[in-house]
């Protein structure tokens, strides 16, 4: 139990535990103190100076996003000596700061633009200093333009701190001080698993999701093209968020939606999911029982994670999962079985697939393996954001949109395939058919609740056929070497495996809380994103992936079984080591 | 081979005939006492010693007699002989210095642990383990009321007590060593001049918070220092007084050097610690402070190198006596390093509570063109200016505060009627741009926005706006910026604007220097009446912005002139005017 402490701020009596920042504890008395550096979702970097705020008594001013509040203070957050010192301090970062508001992709949704406007700043007090920094645009899915960067240092943070990446660093000094990747080589040459993260924290245009929208809408322009369109699970529970909703389920919106948008079919990676749940669990099985290959298994339905696994853990290539992604498998299913049954040319179709994430952009071209049906699976992929500029730019009025069914055959999905937006939910899926594949039997409870959560690692044990089998649950690829190490460790002392099922997903709460997801995003967000989710699951008749009548379909007609020859070559890929730096 | 040195010097004037004079006669007198072969008599062109006559100094007896007439040479040269000191004439200063911390510099083999125990070494850290305790340890540091000597004069003990308080499995020492400040080297002296005292200090500090683990932050640029301490951190081993079972007892301590890159931040606490931990040296919101979580987060104390020196003569002569030397708030001595326009630069060692003027005048000679004193300038880069006028302030932390300036570890530019007040404050901003972490936004953009406007205005493109933009901009710094070098880099700035805002008026609406010091401002014209055509100054210019020739004489075109003031300098007529 914390000690409980009080202060004033304002005048106002307040209590809190001991510990309490200042600036959390003006919010429990209703009032915002500004702040540009301080993310919800991260400690505070006390790298702008605005969140000052006087105490009595005191010729020095606090910085209330890093100063607990202590017994006895008595705070005040605004007169006008704190103001006039907060715009001084917005006025020099304007200074050094491109002020291109119109041609940023931020406009409207830029952190020190509001702030510019809060205070009703309307000129330049200072002179403009900028440097001419490159823009790098190597890793296709994340661009980093260095002038537009206000050194909050919260992409060092997540990319070092959070991700454990480190492709992040501060170079330089005082005014020469910018972001790079250490030894000032572009992104593609650094460690960067394109998670993008940095973009999902920058209060600014510094970082931002590479946009491909121009891209979709040539090609749905195009009267050659045939386009089709996937959404992945997470978007449908963070749009929302765009228009005012938290945590509400837009799934049949969005079909409607992506139809008004010229979209000729509507596909749900929901779909995609069910399949890799084929595919994994009948992996998982194959090991467990016929020992063709080693324990524990892990999920590779992440990019950002397969990138950070054949870079920093590449003595676990054979642990991982063959299995492509849920819309990989979409994307040359669509221009195979899809094609096939409808009679459409291949080389017609044009797959968008709309993304929570970054690194689905660099994973479409990632290797040969993404060109499994002769063309490229995926031709296109636009995150969240990148989406809602689309609504907004074709004018629909999202919200009072009809809802639509999306297209068969690669839509209807169970239950199981919607919560692989959620960390957690690609496990308890593939544990659902898995149980099913080992045992012959239906589950009688399909929830399995102790992998879902926040919690950065999740442990558990399920039993399946008598057999108790160990579970591992990381989310936020921080959270990977604790338990790849104790892997490591068993195999280097020829010990028992600490697991036999291990899911890991690069971003904190897994791809509700992905790369490029809505702005803003907290722990307390993330939950509600996966909650929609697992509402979604819960609501559906089918919830689990093999019972789906679409999935069985599938291989009736076209894969054959798991596994199987065709599964092989189309659904599944090998992985490499790649090097950490690129020479 | 002499037995003895002398060495002659008339003060009251820089004509040499008069020492010579003195000289002659003095070694006459020798010569009667046959003591010609045994003493050697050397005039020196300074003796460290100002207006007051003629000085001889007797080495290696260390006499030094002022005002000496010319009958009292040859009682000099009979003392000698006799092996007599002669009361009456002997030298004494208005102020002494007070050797405290410099007390073995100087005088001791600093690469010999036998001459530092000679000279009551690690009795202060014997009487610490073997007698006091912790407790009674601390209890004796806070009665001697000593303050950190690296420039925010926090209480000593008080560090020490939080670390000690705190429950943990490790804890850490560190003695700062971080010097960066321009034109200071008082911890570099006593470094490598005194290793010992300074690894003494430290051991008592990690006794006293219970810490088993040392470092000495050192920066890379101090390579002599490096190796002493390094030596006496083996010689300190051998003895038994690092390593395990310290002077038998169960104290454990192991010292270990780390050096720093150069970067001047690293010296603030926070920075210091993330360079140890080998991340970027970039500061830390305080709290928590590094006495509750510091380096590696264990509680750490951190204390400068002049601080850690003092340490040993407190513990075994009692706090008591050192709280008597100093004033009310501000206990024991300061060493100063004192350069820039005085006769005697150096480092003086004051009782807290002397004058600026004492030391300027009395210790170090005034000024060397004779010209007066225009400020001093203290605290080096998060420090401030002192008028001329105000020279006789009595010298603690809250009085240097109080004028806008700070102790600041320790640097002391004393300055003439030729150093300009912009151009001053320019270097010293400079500095800290130069040297700001780029951190945080308002030190990063706010240091480099106010040095353009000093850029400005000693270009002479200056307005009057600036300086409120001037001001604001320091406020902004002062209170918004994360650590000290943000929050006092303004200092300089705002010292000069509140004693010598005129001169930058000068400067902004004249376009004038007065002290012809910013190159923009100052204007080289030929006197025809004194130029006596030698062609000097037509040879030196670097760009060819004079021309003439020895017939037509000379003129400077201005448009060409780069105001390197060659000319100036190589004129014997005087005939170049400089404004």
């Amino acid at each position: 139990m914390a000690k409980v402490i009080s202060a004033k701020i304002n005048g106002i009596l307040l209590r809190v535990e001991e510990g309490t920042t200042i600036l959390e504890a003006a919010k429990r008395v209703q009032i915002k103190i500004p702040t540009l550096c301080k993310h919800p979702d991260l400690p505070a970097s006390a790298s702008c100076g605005i969140c000052i705020v006087k105490n009595r008594g005191s010729n020095k001013m606090l910085r209330s996003c890093c100063t607990p509040l202590e017994e006895g203070m008595d705070i005040t957050t605004h007169d006008p000596e704190i103001i006039e010192i907060r715009r001084t301090v917005i006025e020099l970062i304007l200074s050094n700061h491109p002020n291109d508001c119109l041609k940023c992709a931020r406009n409207n949704q830029c952190e020190l633009q509001n702030l510019t406007a809060d205070f009703g700043i309307k000129e330049e007090s200072f002179p403009q200093f900028l440097r001419d920094l490159p823009i790098d645009q190597s890793t296709k899915a994340v661009d980093l333009d260095p002038k537009k960067c206000i050194l909050c240092g919260r992409c060092v943070y997540v990319c070092q701190e959070c991700q454990d990446v480190w492709a992040l660093s501060f170079l330089e000094r005082g005014m020469q001080t910018r972001i790079s990747p250490a030894g000032d080589i572009q992104l593609s040459d650094s460690p960067c698993v394109k998670c993008g993260q940095c973009a999902a924290h920058c209060p600014t245009g510094a970082f931002v999701e590479q946009d491909n929208t121009s891209q979709v809408w040539k090609a749905l322009q195009d009267p050659d093209k045939y386009c089709v369109v996937q959404i992945a699970p997470a978007v449908r529970v963070s749009i929302g968020e765009a228009f005012g909703y938290v945590g509400k389920n837009f799934t049949k919106k969005l079909y409607a939606l992506l139809r008004r948008l010229g979209f000729h079919a509507v596909f749900d990676t929901s779909f995609g999911a069910d399949v890799t749940i084929m595919e994994e669990a009948s992996e998982f099985e194959e090991r467990l029982l016929h020992g063709s290959r080693p324990l524990p298994l892990i999920t590779s339905c992440c990019p950002s994670w397969v990138d950070f696994m054949e870079k920093f853990y590449t003595d676990m290539i054979d642990h991982f999962s063959s299995c492509k992604s849920p819309h990989e498998i979409l994307g040359v299913l669509s221009k195979t079985y899809y094609a096939e049954k409808n009679k459409i040319d291949p080389a017609k179709i044009f797959m968008a697939s709309i993304m929570p994430c970054t690194s689905k952009k660099y994973e479409i071209t990632r290797n040969d393996e993404m060109f499994a049906s002769g063309y490229q699976d995926i031709d296109a992929v636009l995150c969240t954001r990148e989406l809602v500029r689309m609504i907004k730019q074709a004018g629909i009025d999202f919200e009072s949109l009809p809802e639509e069914e999306c297209d068969s055959i690669l839509g209807e999905y169970a239950g199981a395939g919607v919560i692989f937006g959620s960390t957690g939910g690609v496990m308890e899926a593939a544990l659902r058919t898995a149980h099913y594949f080992i045992t012959g039997k239906e589950l009688k409870k399909v929830a399995f609740e102790s992998v879902r959560g926040i919690k950065g690692v999740k442990e558990t044990e399920i039993e399946i056929d008598g057999k108790k089998l160990r579970i591992a649950v990381a989310h936020g690829l921080g959270n990977v070497e604790y338990i790849l190490n104790k892997v490591r460790e068993a195999k280097i002392n020829n010990k028992e495996i600490p697991y036999h099922f291990i899911e890991v997903m690069a971003c904190p709460g897994g791809c509700v809380g992905g790369g490029g997801q809505p702005y803003m995003v907290t722990d307390e967000l993330r939950i509600k994103r996966a909650q929609a989710l697992y509402e979604d699951d819960n609501e559906k008749k089918i919830r689990c992936s093999h019972q789906n009548p679409y999935i069985k379909r599938l291989y009736k007609e076209f894969l054959g079984k798991p596994l199987s020859e065709k599964s092989e070559k189309l659904l599944h890929v090998h992985y490499k080591a790649r090097p950490i730096y690129v020479k | 081979m002499y037995a003895k040195i002398v060495l002659i010097k008339d003060t009251d004037t820089t004509r040499e005939e008069k020492t010579r004079e003195a000289y002659t006669r003095l070694l006459d007198c020798l010569r009667e006492d046959n003591l010609h072969d045994h003493v050697q008599v050397v005039r020196v062109s300074d003796i460290g010693i100002y207006e007051h006559g003629l000085v001889v100094k007797i080495h290696p007896d260390n006499i030094t007699y002022a005002n000496v007439q010319e009958p009292d040479l040859k009682k000099i040269a009979d003392s000698i002989k006799d092996s007599k000191v002669i009361e009456e004439l002997v030298f004494k200063p208005n102020v002494r210095q007070l050797r405290l911390v410099l007390r073995n510099c100087g005088k001791i083999d600093p690469e010999s642990i036998d001459e530092y125990i000679a000279s009551e070494g690690y009795l202060g850290l014997k009487k610490a383990v073997s007698d006091l305790g912790q407790q009674k340890l601390i209890d004796e540091i806070k009665l001697s009321a000593i303050r950190g000597r690296g420039g925010a004069g926090y209480p000593t003990w008080l560090k020490w007590n939080f670390a000690r308080e705190v429950n943990a499995d490790q804890k850490f020492v560190i003695c700062n060593a971080d010097e960066g400040d321009p034109g200071a080297y008082m911890d570099r002296s006593i470094l490598e001049g005194d290793p010992h005292s300074v690894i003494e200090g430290l051991a008592i500090a990690a006794f006293a918070i219970g810490a088993s683990k040392g470092y000495f932050y050192v920066r890379a640029e101090y390579p002599l220092a490096v190796e002493r301490i390094s030596k006496a951190i083996r010689q300190a081993y051998d003895y038994g007084l690092l390593g395990k079972n310290i002077l038998g007892t169960s104290f454990n301590l192991d010292l270990e050097i780390r050096l720093g890159a150069g970067a001047f931040v690293c010296g603030e606490e926070t920075a210091l610690i993330s360079s140890i931990e080998g991340k970027r040296g970039t500061p830390h919101p305080r709290p928590p402070y590094p006495s509750v979580r510091g380096l590696w987060g264990k509680p750490t104390v951190i204390n400068n190198v002049e601080t850690l020196a003092n340490i040993p003569q407190i513990v075994l002569k009692g706090g008591k006596w050192f709280s008597k030397i100093g004033t009310q708030t501000s206990k024991g001595t300061k060493v100063f390093a004192v350069t820039g326009k005085v006769k005697n630069s150096g480092l003086v060692e004051i009782a807290m509570g002397a004058t600026l003027r004492e030391i300027v005048m009395d210790i170090c000679g005034g000024t060397l063109s004779g010209k007066p004193i225009k400020a001093v300038q203290t605290g080096g880069p998060s420090g401030g200016v002192i008028p001329q006028g105000l020279l006789d302030t009595p010298i603690d932390y809250e009085n240097l505060q109080k004028l806008g300036s700070i102790m600041g570890s320790g640097g002391m530019i004393v300055m003439d009627e030729d150093d300009c007040m912009v151009d001053i404050t320019k270097f010293y901003l400079g500095f800290c741009v130069e040297e700001s972490c780029g951190k945080c936004a308002p030190c990063r953009i706010g240091g480099f926005q106010m040095l353009n406007y000093l850029k400005k205005i000693s270009e002479g493109r200056g307005e009057i706006n600036d300086l409120s933009q001037l001001r604001r901009l320091s406020l902004a710094m002062q209170k918004a910026s994360l650590c000290g070098l943000g929050q006092t880099a303004s200092n300089p700035v705002l010292s000069t604007l509140k004693y010598f805002e005129a001169e930058y008026n000068e400067h902004i609406l004249n376009k004038h220097c007065p002290a012809g010091k910013c190159s923009h401002l100052v204007t080289y014209n030929i006197i025809e009446d004194k130029c006596k055509r030698c062609g000097l100054c037509f040879t030196n210019c670097p760009v060819n912005a004079i021309v003439g020739d020895k017939e037509k004489g000379y003129s400077i075109i201005q448009e060409k002139c780069i105001k390197c003031g060659r000319c100036f300098d190589v004129c014997k007529f005087k005939a170049i005017l400089k404004k």
